[in-house]
Protein backbone atom coordinates (compact mmCIF):
# COMPACT_ATOMS: atom_id res chain seq x y z
CA UNK A 1 0.00 0.00 0.00
CA UNK A 2 1.56 3.44 -0.80
CA UNK A 3 1.46 6.42 1.20
CA UNK A 4 -0.98 7.94 -0.46
CA UNK A 5 -3.49 5.14 -0.59
CA UNK A 6 -3.49 4.77 2.95
CA UNK A 7 -4.01 8.76 3.55
CA UNK A 8 -6.88 7.92 0.85
CA UNK A 9 -8.24 4.86 3.52
CA UNK A 10 -7.74 6.99 6.44
CA UNK A 11 -9.58 9.47 5.04
CA UNK A 12 -12.65 7.36 4.10
CA UNK A 13 -12.57 6.16 7.72
CA UNK A 14 -12.86 10.23 9.35
CA UNK A 15 -16.45 10.08 10.30
CA UNK A 16 -15.48 7.02 12.84
CA UNK A 17 -14.41 8.68 16.14
CA UNK A 18 -13.75 7.67 19.69
CA UNK A 19 -15.13 9.08 22.99
CA UNK A 20 -13.72 11.72 24.06
CA UNK A 21 -10.93 11.37 26.74
CA UNK A 22 -12.66 13.46 29.19
CA UNK A 23 -15.73 11.75 28.80
CA UNK A 24 -14.19 8.39 29.26
CA UNK A 25 -11.94 9.10 32.64
CA UNK A 26 -15.52 10.29 34.22
CA UNK A 27 -17.26 6.99 33.03
CA UNK A 28 -13.74 4.73 34.22
CA UNK A 29 -13.68 6.72 37.50
CA UNK A 30 -17.07 6.43 38.02
CA UNK A 31 -16.66 2.71 37.58
CA UNK A 32 -13.63 2.17 39.50
CA UNK A 33 -14.93 3.72 42.45
CA UNK A 34 -17.95 1.28 42.62
CA UNK A 35 -16.27 -1.13 42.02
CA UNK A 36 -14.29 -0.47 44.85
CA UNK A 37 -17.23 0.24 46.82
CA UNK A 38 -18.65 -3.27 46.32
CA UNK A 39 -15.80 -5.39 47.15
CA UNK A 40 -15.08 -3.10 50.64
CA UNK A 41 -18.76 -3.53 51.65
CA UNK A 42 -19.45 -7.09 50.61
CA UNK A 43 -15.84 -7.67 52.99
CA UNK A 44 -14.61 -5.80 55.35
CA UNK A 45 -16.47 -3.02 55.38
CA UNK A 46 -16.23 -0.08 57.79
CA UNK A 47 -15.50 -0.04 61.69
CA UNK A 48 -18.12 0.43 64.30
CA UNK A 49 -16.61 3.09 65.96
CA UNK A 50 -16.81 5.12 62.42
CA UNK A 51 -18.60 8.35 63.42
CA UNK A 52 -16.28 8.48 66.55
CA UNK A 53 -13.34 8.25 64.65
CA UNK A 54 -14.25 11.42 62.72
CA UNK A 55 -13.34 13.36 65.53
CA UNK A 56 -9.99 12.49 65.63
CA UNK A 57 -7.11 13.90 63.54
CA UNK A 58 -4.54 10.92 62.63
CA UNK A 59 -8.08 9.19 61.89
CA UNK A 60 -8.60 11.96 59.32
CA UNK A 61 -5.24 12.26 58.34
CA UNK A 62 -5.55 8.93 56.91
CA UNK A 63 -8.06 9.95 53.87
CA UNK A 64 -6.11 13.60 53.50
CA UNK A 65 -3.05 11.23 52.46
CA UNK A 66 -4.95 8.01 50.58
CA UNK A 67 -6.68 10.83 49.10
CA UNK A 68 -4.25 13.27 48.06
CA UNK A 69 -2.45 10.41 46.16
CA UNK A 70 -5.14 9.36 44.29
CA UNK A 71 -6.28 13.01 42.84
CA UNK A 72 -2.48 13.64 42.34
CA UNK A 73 -2.20 10.10 40.62
CA UNK A 74 -4.77 10.88 38.31
CA UNK A 75 -3.64 14.24 37.31
CA UNK A 76 -0.47 12.88 36.35
CA UNK A 77 -2.02 9.55 34.28
CA UNK A 78 -4.22 11.94 32.42
CA UNK A 79 -1.18 13.81 31.07
CA UNK A 80 0.63 10.17 30.23
CA UNK A 81 -2.04 9.31 28.19
CA UNK A 82 -1.60 12.40 25.76
CA UNK A 83 1.37 11.81 23.63
CA UNK A 84 3.36 14.79 23.95
CA UNK A 85 1.65 16.15 26.92
CA UNK A 86 3.98 18.08 29.49
CA UNK A 87 3.59 14.62 32.26
CA UNK A 88 7.00 15.77 33.41
CA UNK A 89 5.86 18.84 34.89
CA UNK A 90 2.99 17.19 36.68
CA UNK A 91 4.35 14.71 37.96
CA UNK A 92 5.78 16.33 40.73
CA UNK A 93 2.65 16.33 42.56
CA UNK A 94 2.88 13.15 42.99
CA UNK A 95 5.06 13.90 45.74
CA UNK A 96 2.92 15.75 48.05
CA UNK A 97 1.33 12.84 49.63
CA UNK A 98 4.39 11.61 50.39
CA UNK A 99 5.38 14.96 51.58
CA UNK A 100 2.52 15.18 53.67
CA UNK A 101 2.81 11.43 54.73
CA UNK A 102 6.62 12.44 55.79
CA UNK A 103 5.32 15.49 58.13
CA UNK A 104 2.92 13.45 59.74
CA UNK A 105 5.50 10.98 60.30
CA UNK A 106 7.25 13.30 62.21
CA UNK A 107 4.95 14.82 64.11
CA UNK A 108 4.04 11.72 65.58
CA UNK A 109 7.36 10.77 66.82
CA UNK A 110 7.25 13.99 68.64
CA UNK A 111 3.92 13.43 70.04
CA UNK A 112 4.34 9.58 71.21
CA UNK A 113 7.15 8.26 73.45
CA UNK A 114 10.22 6.50 71.70
CA UNK A 115 8.44 2.90 73.57
CA UNK A 116 5.30 3.46 71.79
CA UNK A 117 7.37 3.82 68.42
CA UNK A 118 7.52 -0.43 67.43
CA UNK A 119 3.79 -0.63 68.65
CA UNK A 120 1.88 1.98 66.70
CA UNK A 121 3.67 0.80 63.63
CA UNK A 122 3.15 -2.45 64.04
CA UNK A 123 -0.56 -2.11 64.91
CA UNK A 124 -3.20 -4.92 64.59
CA UNK A 125 -4.20 -4.68 60.78
CA UNK A 126 -1.03 -4.92 59.44
CA UNK A 127 -1.73 -8.60 57.61
CA UNK A 128 -5.57 -7.01 56.30
CA UNK A 129 -4.26 -3.79 55.18
CA UNK A 130 -1.55 -5.64 52.86
CA UNK A 131 -4.21 -8.05 51.62
CA UNK A 132 -7.49 -5.79 51.12
CA UNK A 133 -5.91 -2.66 49.55
CA UNK A 134 -4.74 -4.63 46.71
CA UNK A 135 -7.67 -6.77 46.82
CA UNK A 136 -9.60 -3.75 46.86
CA UNK A 137 -7.96 -1.98 43.92
CA UNK A 138 -7.77 -4.90 41.79
CA UNK A 139 -10.49 -4.07 39.89
CA UNK A 140 -10.09 -0.49 39.59
CA UNK A 141 -6.79 -1.29 37.95
CA UNK A 142 -7.81 -3.30 35.65
CA UNK A 143 -10.38 -0.53 34.23
CA UNK A 144 -7.55 1.76 34.37
CA UNK A 145 -5.72 -0.20 32.14
CA UNK A 146 -8.22 -0.86 29.92
CA UNK A 147 -8.98 3.18 29.34
CA UNK A 148 -5.18 3.43 29.30
CA UNK A 149 -5.21 1.66 25.89
CA UNK A 150 -7.64 3.58 24.68
CA UNK A 151 -5.77 6.34 24.85
CA UNK A 152 -2.34 6.56 23.67
CA UNK A 153 0.18 6.17 26.31
CA UNK A 154 3.94 6.95 25.52
CA UNK A 155 5.72 5.45 28.35
CA UNK A 156 3.34 2.18 29.09
CA UNK A 157 4.93 1.18 32.25
CA UNK A 158 5.40 4.08 33.91
CA UNK A 159 1.54 4.80 33.32
CA UNK A 160 1.14 1.43 34.40
CA UNK A 161 2.79 1.92 37.84
CA UNK A 162 0.12 5.53 37.97
CA UNK A 163 -2.60 4.03 36.88
CA UNK A 164 -1.39 1.37 39.69
CA UNK A 165 -0.93 4.54 42.30
CA UNK A 166 -4.65 5.73 41.64
CA UNK A 167 -6.06 2.46 41.88
CA UNK A 168 -4.34 2.29 45.60
CA UNK A 169 -4.82 5.50 46.37
CA UNK A 170 -8.91 4.81 45.85
CA UNK A 171 -8.70 1.64 47.48
CA UNK A 172 -6.43 2.93 50.23
CA UNK A 173 -9.36 5.62 50.83
CA UNK A 174 -11.58 2.77 51.65
CA UNK A 175 -9.69 0.76 53.43
CA UNK A 176 -8.84 3.48 55.72
CA UNK A 177 -12.56 3.57 56.65
CA UNK A 178 -12.46 -0.16 58.38
CA UNK A 179 -8.59 -0.01 59.59
CA UNK A 180 -8.57 0.72 63.42
CA UNK A 181 -4.76 1.74 63.17
CA UNK A 182 -4.64 5.25 62.90
CA UNK A 183 -1.05 6.37 63.35
CA UNK A 184 0.91 8.00 60.49
CA UNK A 185 3.64 4.98 61.40
CA UNK A 186 1.30 2.24 60.60
CA UNK A 187 -0.16 4.24 57.27
CA UNK A 188 3.46 5.40 56.28
CA UNK A 189 4.52 1.69 56.35
CA UNK A 190 1.79 -0.28 55.36
CA UNK A 191 -0.71 1.50 53.73
CA UNK A 192 2.82 2.73 51.29
CA UNK A 193 3.98 -0.83 50.43
CA UNK A 194 0.31 -2.16 49.75
CA UNK A 195 -0.25 0.56 47.41
CA UNK A 196 2.89 0.39 46.05
CA UNK A 197 2.35 -3.46 45.33
CA UNK A 198 -0.37 -2.21 42.96
CA UNK A 199 1.87 0.10 41.77
CA UNK A 200 4.29 -2.49 40.56
CA UNK A 201 1.28 -4.97 39.26
CA UNK A 202 0.42 -2.14 37.14
CA UNK A 203 3.71 -1.72 36.21
CA UNK A 204 4.04 -4.86 34.83
CA UNK A 205 0.78 -5.21 32.82
CA UNK A 206 1.64 -1.33 31.31
CA UNK A 207 4.73 -3.98 30.06
CA UNK A 208 2.70 -6.32 28.57
CA UNK A 209 -0.99 -5.08 28.08
CA UNK A 210 -0.46 -1.15 27.03
CA UNK A 211 0.87 -1.10 23.36
CA UNK A 212 -0.98 0.67 20.57
CA UNK B 1 3.48 20.79 1.75
CA UNK B 2 6.62 19.81 3.64
CA UNK B 3 6.73 23.17 5.57
CA UNK B 4 3.59 22.72 7.48
CA UNK B 5 3.99 24.61 10.65
CA UNK B 6 2.35 24.33 14.25
CA UNK B 7 -0.69 26.76 13.15
CA UNK B 8 -1.66 25.16 9.90
CA UNK B 9 -1.40 21.77 11.30
CA UNK B 10 -3.39 22.67 14.34
CA UNK B 11 -6.31 24.66 12.45
CA UNK B 12 -6.46 21.62 9.47
CA UNK B 13 -7.14 19.29 12.20
CA UNK B 14 -9.44 20.97 14.27
CA UNK B 15 -11.53 21.70 10.77
CA UNK B 16 -11.00 17.90 10.76
CA UNK B 17 -12.49 17.38 13.89
CA UNK B 18 -15.69 19.68 12.97
CA UNK B 19 -15.93 17.49 10.08
CA UNK B 20 -14.30 18.97 7.20
CA UNK B 21 -12.84 15.73 5.28
CA UNK B 22 -10.76 17.97 2.86
CA UNK B 23 -8.79 19.34 5.87
CA UNK B 24 -8.28 15.92 7.26
CA UNK B 25 -6.90 14.84 4.14
CA UNK B 26 -4.64 17.65 4.09
CA UNK B 27 -3.01 17.14 7.23
CA UNK B 28 -2.36 13.59 7.03
CA UNK B 29 -0.42 14.65 3.59
CA UNK B 30 1.37 17.72 5.69
CA UNK B 31 1.67 15.28 8.46
CA UNK B 32 3.19 12.46 6.29
CA UNK B 33 6.01 14.84 5.25
CA UNK B 34 6.88 16.35 8.39
CA UNK B 35 7.44 12.61 10.19
CA UNK B 36 8.96 11.42 6.86
CA UNK B 37 11.52 13.97 7.24
CA UNK B 38 11.68 12.71 10.69
CA UNK B 39 12.35 8.93 10.35
CA UNK B 40 14.58 9.82 7.27
CA UNK B 41 16.72 11.67 10.21
CA UNK B 42 16.40 9.43 12.65
CA UNK B 43 17.14 5.84 10.43
CA UNK B 44 20.73 5.68 10.21
CA UNK B 45 20.68 1.95 9.58
CA UNK B 46 19.00 -0.25 7.23
CA UNK B 47 16.74 -2.36 8.45
CA UNK B 48 13.64 -0.25 9.15
CA UNK B 49 12.16 1.99 6.15
CA UNK B 50 11.40 5.03 6.54
CA UNK B 51 8.15 4.78 4.91
CA UNK B 52 6.80 2.12 6.86
CA UNK B 53 7.47 4.16 10.16
CA UNK B 54 5.37 7.40 8.00
CA UNK B 55 2.59 4.75 7.25
CA UNK B 56 2.52 2.88 11.13
CA UNK B 57 2.51 6.62 12.58
CA UNK B 58 -0.01 7.97 10.20
CA UNK B 59 -1.97 5.31 11.40
CA UNK B 60 -1.94 5.78 14.80
CA UNK B 61 -2.56 9.18 14.57
CA UNK B 62 -5.74 8.37 12.63
CA UNK B 63 -6.91 5.79 15.18
CA UNK B 64 -5.76 8.28 18.12
CA UNK B 65 -6.82 11.74 17.09
CA UNK B 66 -9.04 11.67 20.01
CA UNK B 67 -5.93 11.96 22.37
CA UNK B 68 -4.89 15.38 20.99
CA UNK B 69 -6.37 18.24 22.85
CA UNK B 70 -7.67 21.10 20.58
CA UNK B 71 -5.62 23.90 22.70
CA UNK B 72 -2.37 21.94 23.30
CA UNK B 73 -0.01 22.02 20.81
CA UNK B 74 -0.15 19.34 17.64
CA UNK B 75 3.49 19.03 16.75
CA UNK B 76 5.14 17.86 20.35
CA UNK B 77 1.46 15.21 19.76
CA UNK B 78 2.73 14.46 16.15
CA UNK B 79 6.40 14.19 17.34
CA UNK B 80 5.62 11.74 20.66
CA UNK B 81 3.59 9.38 18.05
CA UNK B 82 6.39 9.02 15.66
CA UNK B 83 8.97 8.43 17.92
CA UNK B 84 7.24 5.90 19.99
CA UNK B 85 6.17 3.73 16.56
CA UNK B 86 9.92 4.48 15.46
CA UNK B 87 11.29 2.63 18.33
CA UNK B 88 8.45 -0.28 18.28
CA UNK B 89 9.72 -0.75 14.90
CA UNK B 90 13.32 -1.00 15.41
CA UNK B 91 12.33 -3.40 18.21
CA UNK B 92 10.12 -5.41 15.97
CA UNK B 93 12.62 -5.39 13.36
CA UNK B 94 15.80 -6.73 16.04
CA UNK B 95 12.96 -9.27 16.94
CA UNK B 96 11.85 -10.29 13.37
CA UNK B 97 15.67 -10.78 12.03
CA UNK B 98 16.09 -13.24 15.06
CA UNK B 99 13.17 -15.49 13.91
CA UNK B 100 14.02 -15.20 9.98
CA UNK B 101 17.29 -16.88 10.45
CA UNK B 102 15.58 -20.40 10.57
CA UNK B 103 12.98 -19.71 7.48
CA UNK B 104 15.94 -18.37 5.59
CA UNK B 105 16.33 -21.69 3.80
CA UNK B 106 12.83 -21.49 2.72
CA UNK B 107 13.09 -17.63 1.90
CA UNK B 108 16.08 -18.25 -0.36
CA UNK B 109 14.38 -20.99 -2.45
CA UNK B 110 11.57 -18.84 -3.16
CA UNK B 111 11.30 -16.83 -6.28
CA UNK B 112 12.25 -12.89 -6.00
CA UNK B 113 8.77 -11.32 -5.70
CA UNK B 114 9.06 -8.41 -3.31
CA UNK B 115 7.68 -5.18 -4.68
CA UNK B 116 8.99 -1.81 -3.78
CA UNK B 117 5.55 -0.80 -2.67
CA UNK B 118 4.90 -3.51 -0.43
CA UNK B 119 4.88 -2.01 2.80
CA UNK B 120 4.18 -3.90 6.35
CA UNK B 121 0.73 -2.33 6.63
CA UNK B 122 -0.06 -3.99 3.02
CA UNK B 123 0.88 -7.14 4.46
CA UNK B 124 -0.59 -6.40 7.41
CA UNK B 125 -3.67 -6.02 5.42
CA UNK B 126 -3.62 -9.70 3.91
CA UNK B 127 -3.89 -10.88 7.70
CA UNK B 128 -7.36 -9.23 7.97
CA UNK B 129 -10.68 -11.51 7.74
CA UNK B 130 -11.98 -11.48 4.45
CA UNK B 131 -14.98 -9.37 4.86
CA UNK B 132 -12.20 -6.48 6.30
CA UNK B 133 -9.96 -7.28 3.90
CA UNK B 134 -12.30 -6.61 0.68
CA UNK B 135 -13.50 -3.22 2.05
CA UNK B 136 -10.07 -1.98 3.05
CA UNK B 137 -8.20 -2.99 -0.18
CA UNK B 138 -11.11 -1.71 -2.45
CA UNK B 139 -10.86 1.34 -0.99
CA UNK B 140 -6.74 1.55 -0.40
CA UNK B 141 -6.05 -0.04 -3.55
CA UNK B 142 -8.62 0.14 -5.76
CA UNK B 143 -9.44 3.92 -4.71
CA UNK B 144 -13.28 3.24 -4.18
CA UNK B 145 -15.35 5.41 -2.45
CA UNK B 146 -17.25 3.96 0.42
CA UNK B 147 -20.14 4.18 -1.73
CA UNK B 148 -18.72 2.30 -4.56
CA UNK B 149 -17.56 -0.30 -2.11
CA UNK B 150 -20.53 -0.79 -1.18
CA UNK B 151 -22.20 -1.23 -4.55
CA UNK B 152 -19.34 -3.04 -5.47
CA UNK B 153 -19.52 -5.61 -2.36
CA UNK B 154 -23.25 -5.62 -1.90
CA UNK B 155 -23.47 -4.55 1.62
CA UNK B 156 -24.99 -0.91 3.05
CA UNK B 157 -22.73 2.32 3.71
CA UNK B 158 -23.08 1.55 7.82
CA UNK B 159 -21.56 -1.74 6.97
CA UNK B 160 -18.75 -0.54 5.15
CA UNK B 161 -17.53 1.75 7.27
CA UNK B 162 -18.05 -0.22 10.18
CA UNK B 163 -15.68 -3.13 8.74
CA UNK B 164 -13.03 -0.19 7.04
CA UNK B 165 -12.51 1.23 10.70
CA UNK B 166 -12.33 -2.58 12.28
CA UNK B 167 -10.06 -3.80 9.54
CA UNK B 168 -7.42 -0.67 10.48
CA UNK B 169 -7.69 -1.43 13.75
CA UNK B 170 -6.62 -4.88 13.29
CA UNK B 171 -4.13 -3.64 10.86
CA UNK B 172 -2.29 -1.53 14.04
CA UNK B 173 -2.96 -3.69 16.74
CA UNK B 174 -0.89 -6.26 14.60
CA UNK B 175 2.17 -4.08 14.74
CA UNK B 176 1.68 -2.90 18.14
CA UNK B 177 1.64 -6.80 19.79
CA UNK B 178 4.95 -8.62 20.84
Amino acid sequence: MKTDELIKTLGADAKATAMPLGKMWLMVLTFAAIAAAVVFFMTIGMRPDFMQAMQTIRFLFKFVFTGTLAITAFVVLRMLAMPGAPAGKYGRWLFVAPLLMAVAVVLELFAMPSGDWGKRLMGNNMMICLAFIPLIGLVPLAALLVALKQAAPTRPVLSGAVAGLLAGGLAATFYAAHCTDDSPLFVATWYSLAIAALGGVGALMGRFFLRW
Amino acid sequence: MAGMNEAELARLMRAATAGDERAYAEFLRGTAAIIRGFARRKIVQGGVDPEDVVQETLLAIHLKRHTWRQDAPILPWIYAIARFKLIDSFRRRGRRVEVAVDDFAETLAEPEQETVSERDIGRALDGLPPGQRSVVSSISVDGNSIGETAQKLGMNETAVRVALHRGLAAIAKRFGRG
